[in-house]
């Protein structure tokens, strides 16, 4: 009983030193700062630039920064915060990542057993990783963990996939992926090919059905240079981006839409606690 | 009884040794070889030769790309099929060219041999060296002139010559020192003139005692002390085997050349006796082709560029599937998934490894036994280390030396637990280099 009033009271004492440090310590707050700072994202993504959302605030309200190096913030708060410190708006592009890679365990051939630490950079480590295509996505998640949005998910056959509605195009994945699969293309473009190995079109299939084997089907069909060939991998080019409808002819479905609408699953670590 | 020499830590691996009574024989001539044009530390080779070009045997195919590099001599006569990519142990794609082989072997004019070695100019014999291609054949492939051009401010006063073959199932220095003591001695001998020393170390570990006894016999006479050294992995680290035999110690992050060391290994003696005397650049290594799916495992004189294909077709091929490919010994070869790999100048063996002999487990949380801090040769704190690294704490880990970490393999060892921590060791050493190189890219730019 003793130990818990001793405990309680040292906390109720500690407080009160606290409050009072605060209260009569601390400079005067900044109004304006505080409300920019009620306005942002808070996921402290650093793809600003800044240490954290906090950092960036400042910066802004010290006029060091504009409104708009954050991917992850709303149009609306962008737009309040151009209000409150009496700047102007400039448009910008919402993009999305996008992983480029149709290998999942269906589709992609495995020649090796891989057996150590549960992470695709870790598994860059032994032998490049198990798949056949050297190119393609390990499935192991480290992009996902990277995700402060949770908007990738690693599907339940070992394939990255990112949730267009949840993404801020922050760029972490693209860091974080070691095969360099990632990239940001504008959020317009309606089709993506889902293939990044430059190999010939007999090699990616036997490796992986889902590959793009440079039939050129798509480039035809398409209107003049919207989708270029490079090498045997035909790209989409995001200044003047192919219909939707362009997608039908592709005979390996590596060139398709990004997964439409759906809730991104929860995170690997929470989904372990659960 | 001659005095034993030990380091700190280690473990004791058994032994396996299954191809340590084969002498060592020609491997016969293929119709192909797959030659990488960068086995060694620092800037690639630069190509000499294009498609369809004819090529002799010895000839030059790629000079060095700058001071740390390496030349690459062709292994036999023929044409120059392409000039494209191979798979690598890191299993990524290597820029290689492929030889077809016109079966005559016609060898190229061998560079002028220096038969009056004992009394040539050392700088003369430095660059022989350099233009036989010769590199650390032990493993590391360091550019073996750079590793004997020590900056004037560091005297050296020791050489020290790797027999130790430490590694469970290789057995390739150990049939080397049998059966070429001469032209080992010889090697050393030149080492040691274009170097100035007269301090001269050969270690072996005891459980050679035959070869112990060859080279002793052989080393008579010269400056050469042979020392037998107790059986103990890692003893063929380069720091671990000078602290064994000197009692000196590697400063953290520094090479053997900051304590007036210069380590070689056995191998590569005998293949600067070979450029030296002979004059033959360095296009053939002795390499150990061993495991139990092997039908008759065996150390064979290999050309640069043979696949293990190849080479497994040489030991009779495979009794049963094998679970997994080792290039390398078992400790710190590296894992590989295919057999279309070229052997190099650093390939000491190729192991492969039943399915009853590789264990399939979880790793586990850590439960702070500490019995890798206890067997880790380099006194670092595995166990910690992997847990910070697991959360991605490199600068931390950089903190902790983790760059000191050589990858024996000791901690995952000894680990009760089964965690793979040698693997996260090697995840954080890539990205603390990579976040130095970005920060010395950022104070250039």
């Amino acid at each position: 009983m003793n130990a818990l009033l001793i405990l309680l009271g040292t906390g109720l004492l500690i407080g009160l030193a606290i409050g009072l440090v605060v209260k009569f310590v601390a400079g005067p707050s900044d109004p304006l700062l505080d409300q920019v700072n009620e306005l942002m994202p808070g996921a402290n993504c650093g793809a600003c630039g800044y240490p954290g959302c906090a950092g960036y605030a400042a910066a802004m309200v010290k006029q060091e920064a504009k409104p708009g190096a954050c991917p992850s913030m709303s149009a609306e708060s962008i737009a309040s915060i151009c209000q409150l410190l009496g700047v102007s708006e400039e448009k910008r592009e919402r993009k999305v990542a996008v992983v480029f890679c149709s290998g999942d365990d269906d589709k992609a051939t495995r020649q090796a057993f891989y057996n150590g630490v549960n992470n695709c950079r870790d598994a860059m480590q032994v032998a490049a990783g198990a798949k056949t295509c050297t190119y393609g996505c390990l499935g192991l998640g480290a992009c996902a963990r990277a995700c402060p949005f949770g908007a990738i998910e690693i599907t339940a056959k070992h394939l990255a996939v990112v949730h267009p509605e949840l993404c801020r195009a922050c760029g972490k994945c693209v860091q974080t992926c070691p095969k360099k699969l990632i990239r940001l293309v504008p959020a317009s473009a309606p089709i993506h090919v889902f293939c990044s190995s430059p190999e010939k079109g007999a090699l990616k299939r036997a490796a992986c059905k889902g590959a793009c084997i440079g039939c050129r089907k798509c480039s035809k069909e398409a209107q003049e240079n919207q989708i270029r060939m490079n090498g045997f991998l035909a790209v989409v080019n995001y200044a003047d981006p192919p219909a939707a409808e362009v997608a039908a002819v592709c005979p390996t479905g590596a060139l398709r839409g990004n997964i439409p609408g759906g809730k991104a699953v929860v995170r690997q670590e929470e989904e372990s606690n659960a | 009884m001659p005095e034993v020499f030990r380091f700190y830590g280690g473990v004791h691996p058994k032994q396996e040794k299954l191809a340590r009574g084969a002498a060592i024989e020609s491997a016969p001539l293929l119709e192909r070889y797959t030659v990488p044009l960068q086995m060694h530390i620092g800037a690639p080779a630069k190509l000499l030769v294009q498609k369809d070009s004819k090529i002799l045997r010895g000839q030059l195919l790629a000079e060095p790309g700058g001071f740390v590099s390496a030349p690459i001599h062709s292994p036999t006569s023929g044409t120059i099929k392409e000039v494209s990519t191979c798979l690598g142990v890191t299993g990524t794609q290597w820029p290689a060219v492929i030889i077809e082989s016109d079966g005559e072997d016609k060898a190229a004019d061998p560079l002028p041999p220096i038969a009056d070695w004992q009394n040539a100019d050392p700088e003369i014999l430095k660059k022989r060296i350099a233009e036989a291609g010769i590199v650390g054949m032990g493993g590391a492939s360091f550019p073996t002139h750079v590793k004997l051009s020590p900056p004037p401010d560091k005297p050296i006063d020791t050489l020290i010559i790797n027999g130790v073959e430490c590694e469970p199932c290789l057995t390739a220095d150990h049939r080397l020192m049998l059966e070429s003591p001469e032209q080992i001695i010889k090697g050393i001998l030149i080492v040691a003139r274009i170097l100035g020393v007269k301090n001269i170390f050969l270690g072996i570990e005891k459980n050679k005692q035959d070869a112990v006894e060859v080279m002793m016999e052989k080393a008579k006479g010269t400056e050469i002390r042979v020392c037998p050294l107790e059986v103990r992995y890692p003893q063929g680290a380069e720091k671990q085997l000078i602290y064994a035999l000197t009692k000196r110690k590697v400063p953290s992050g520094g090479l053997p050349m900051a304590i007036g060391c210069v380590v070689q290994n056995i191998a590569s003696t005998c293949a600067i006796a070979n450029a030296v005397i002979d004059g033959i650049p360095l296009y053939e290594r002795v390499t150990t082709v061993t495991g139990t799916p092997l039908v008759s495992p065996g150390n064979w004189h290999f050309r640069v560029g043979t696949l293990y294909e190849d080479a497994v077709r040489l030991a009779g091929g495979v009794k049963e599937e094998p679970a997994k490919i080792i290039s390398g010994g078992p400790m710190m070869g590296m894992s590989v998934y295919s057999l279309q790999i070229p052997i190099t100048k650093n390939c000491s063996g190729i192991l492969l490894l039943s399915p009853q002999e590789v264990s399939q487990y979880q790793s586990k949380s850590c439960i702070r036994c500490g019995r890798c801090n206890d067997t880790c040769p380099m006194q670092l704190m595995p166990g910690i280390l992997s847990i910070q690294i697991e959360n991605e704490r490199f600068e931390l880990a950089e903190t902790w030396h983790v760059l000191d970490c050589m990858e024996c393999g000791c901690c995952s060892y000894v680990c009760p637990a089964g965690r793979p921590l040698v693997q996260h060791m090697r995840r954080a050493k890539t990205e603390v280099i990579a976040r130095r190189q970005a920060a010395a890219a950022k104070k250039n730019s």
